[in-house]
């Protein structure tokens, strides 16, 4: 009986710690929206979403340059990433020997484990000095702040879509060989486009990263709250917003910033449901093996 | 179709295409890792590593802050492993495939994707202000449990499942509870699995400067408890190098960084081929 009470305790108590990730979630929306709406609601949804112009102190609280700034970047960042990301994942799933493998292995690893601040630091310190020199300007812009998450985002680009394409199934292959195409036709017309689903929730996932990088972009991006004119302008993040000004903001201020974090914590939502959308829409495409 | 190339050009073109991808994305790594111990090797020393920081760090070592990364970390550990753990025990062994489990995997992931920054305005909002723990090192740990969770989480899941369902299967049979078979034949089972899943959520929480830096107070004393405020190596670094401190400790600072994520991935490897091992030999 007493074995019964501790079994069902027991049980309980997992529960309740199976059940914690959605509890904080839930706390989180609690207490950023509930910091951040009276800013919205005061100022407006569509001022706040469309207005052009941030500046605190004279009252103007438009995230618009901020919202181009993030797009700006992430979009940069995955243009030069995705190209070299599936390169590398297909060598590291079709190509490499065994061995070349477990190195690029630990390499993809210890690129995923490098601070965020280690890459900000790397960009402050070497590119941007390389980009005042062969670019001019002050170094610091869009172009410099998406080539520092363009390596920041490779290994998940590369480890999630390695996975994916790992898993097609290997009579694909073997049958396509055997009709006489090559291996890169093969890794063309068969495996890469089985894989297809697999390399966008890839490259969402790399999208989520980027939106959200924040200290890394501070150091590189220049992080003037206007219009880019081009990429080689500074831009600022809505990420980079929030850390910049929430040292010293207050009242309205401070209210405002939460509603930023509200802002890219709608965008991420967005980008995870289309994530699973293709997650999902993988399992059922890939006729005989369920992948 | 018209072929410009033939299909035995292109297949050594493309092949030398990945090759020469592979090689750049480890260009690439070997060139920042070296960069950063290169420039940064020569300030780390025994003063360096036990000494007490200097005009707001310009001269001086990091020990506060390798004490203050320190404690953050083990609490992010010591909240999240048991909670991460439980979460994968009671999914794979309490629970069938169901919209339950769906909505605690798509919360897991959600957790996961959540900006750092993000992170940071709601443990300002909840941990440091709500629940009143103000700037100090364990607002900061905790921040860092909800984001090392997910980390765990997955990795226990995934290790917990691998284990075969025989074994659990003998150990009911043998009239032992649901609970014992978990404690005494599952989790040994999967230990080192977990193991590796709980290094990597640290390792996240080790890095992590965004999150925390309104939630720490940022200072640079040696902090006695986790109620005292502090600086994790990943914001000294940020702050040294923003604030144009000192270019030399913050190099030592990033050099500190890289080595113990060096140190961390040849850790979890061996841990992961030494498992797959014992899988493969059984």
């Amino acid at each position: 009986m007493k074995d019964r009470l501790g079994e069902f305790l027991i049980e309980k108590g997992l529960f309740i710690t199976a059940i914690s990730s959605v509890v904080i979630i839930l706390l989180i929306i609690v207490f950023i929206f509930s910091e951040g709406l009276p800013a919205m609601e005061s100022y407006g949804f569509l001022n706040f979403i469309f207005g052009s112009t941030w500046d605190p102190s004279s009252g103007q609280y438009g995230i618009l340059p901020m919202i181009v700034g993030s797009m700006g970047i992430t979009l940069l960042a995955l243009i030069f990433s995705v190209p070299l990301s599936l390169l590398c994942a297909i060598f590291m799933a079709e190509i490499a020997p065994k061995t070349v493998r477990k190195i690029m292995k630990p390499v993809i690893e210890t690129l995923a484990g490098i601070p965020s601040v280690v890459y900000g630091f790397f960009g402050l310190i070497v590119l941007v000095p390389l980009m005042r020199t062969y670019f001019g300007g002050t170094g610091f812009s869009m172009l410099t702040a998406s080539i520092i998450l363009t390596v920041m985002i490779l290994p998940t680009i590369v480890s999630v879509s390695e996975d994916s394409i790992r898993s097609v199934p290997s009579e694909y292959k073997e049958a396509s060989l055997a009709l006489g195409a090559t291996h890169w036709q093969t890794i063309k017309n068969v495996i890469f486009p089985a894989a297809v689903p697999g390399v966008i929730t890839a490259i969402i996932l790399g999208m989520g990263r980027a939106i959200g990088e924040t200290l890394a972009v501070i150091m590189v991006a220049g992080n003037v709250a206007q219009f880019p004119s081009s990429i080689m302008d500074p831009v600022r993040a809505l990420t980079s917003n929030i850390a910049l000004e929430m040292g010293y903001a207050t009242g309205m201020h401070y209210s405002a910033l939460f509603a930023t974090a509200i802002v890219l914590f709608m965008l991420i939502m967005i980008l995870l449901v289309i994530a699973n959308y293709f997650h999902y829409k993988k399992k059922i495409n890939v006729g005989g093996g369920y992948l | 179709m018209h072929r410009i190339v033939s299909p035995k050009k292109a297949q050594k073109i493309m092949t030398a295409v990945f090759w020469g991808s592979g090689i750049l994305t480890v260009l690439i790594m070997l060139i920042i890792i070296g960069y950063i111990l290169w420039k940064g090797m020569p300030v780390v020393n025994l003063n360096f590593i036990f000494g007490e920081p200097v005009d707001s760090g310009a001269s001086g070592g990091i020990a506060p802050m390798i004490v203050s990364s320190i404690y953050v970390t083990l609490i992010a550990g010591l909240v999240a492993a048991p909670i991460g753990v439980g979460a994968a025990v009671y999914l794979s062994e309490y629970t069938k495939e169901n919209i339950f489990v769906k909505l605690i995997r798509f919360g897991s992931e959600t957790l996961a994707s959540i900006p750092s920054i993000v992170f940071g305005l709601f443990g300002l909002a909840f941990f440091v202000v709500f629940l009143g723990m103000g700037w100090s090192l364990l607002s900061g740990g905790l921040i860092l449990a909800l984001m090392a969770l997910p980390t765990i989480f997955q990795v226990a899941e995934v290790s917990i499942g691998s284990v075969p369902k025989s074994y659990s299967e003998g150990s009911l049979a043998l009239g032992a509870t649901k609970w014992q078979t978990v404690y005494k034949v599952v989790l040994p089972a999967a230990v080192p699995g977990i193991t590796t899943g709980v290094i990597l959520g640290m390792a996240r929480a080790i890095s992590e400067a965004a999150a925390i830096m309104f939630a720490v107070g940022s200072a640079l004393a040696m902090p006695l408890s986790v109620f005292d405020p502090g600086r994790p190596l990943p914001l000294h670094l940020y702050v040294l190098a923003t604030e144009g401190i000192s270019l030399q400790n913050a190099y030592g600072t990033a050099a500190v960084l890289v080595i113990i994520i060096l140190v961390i991935t040849v850790l979890t490897n061996t841990l992961v081929e030494r498992y797959s091992k014992k899988m493969m030999g059984r």
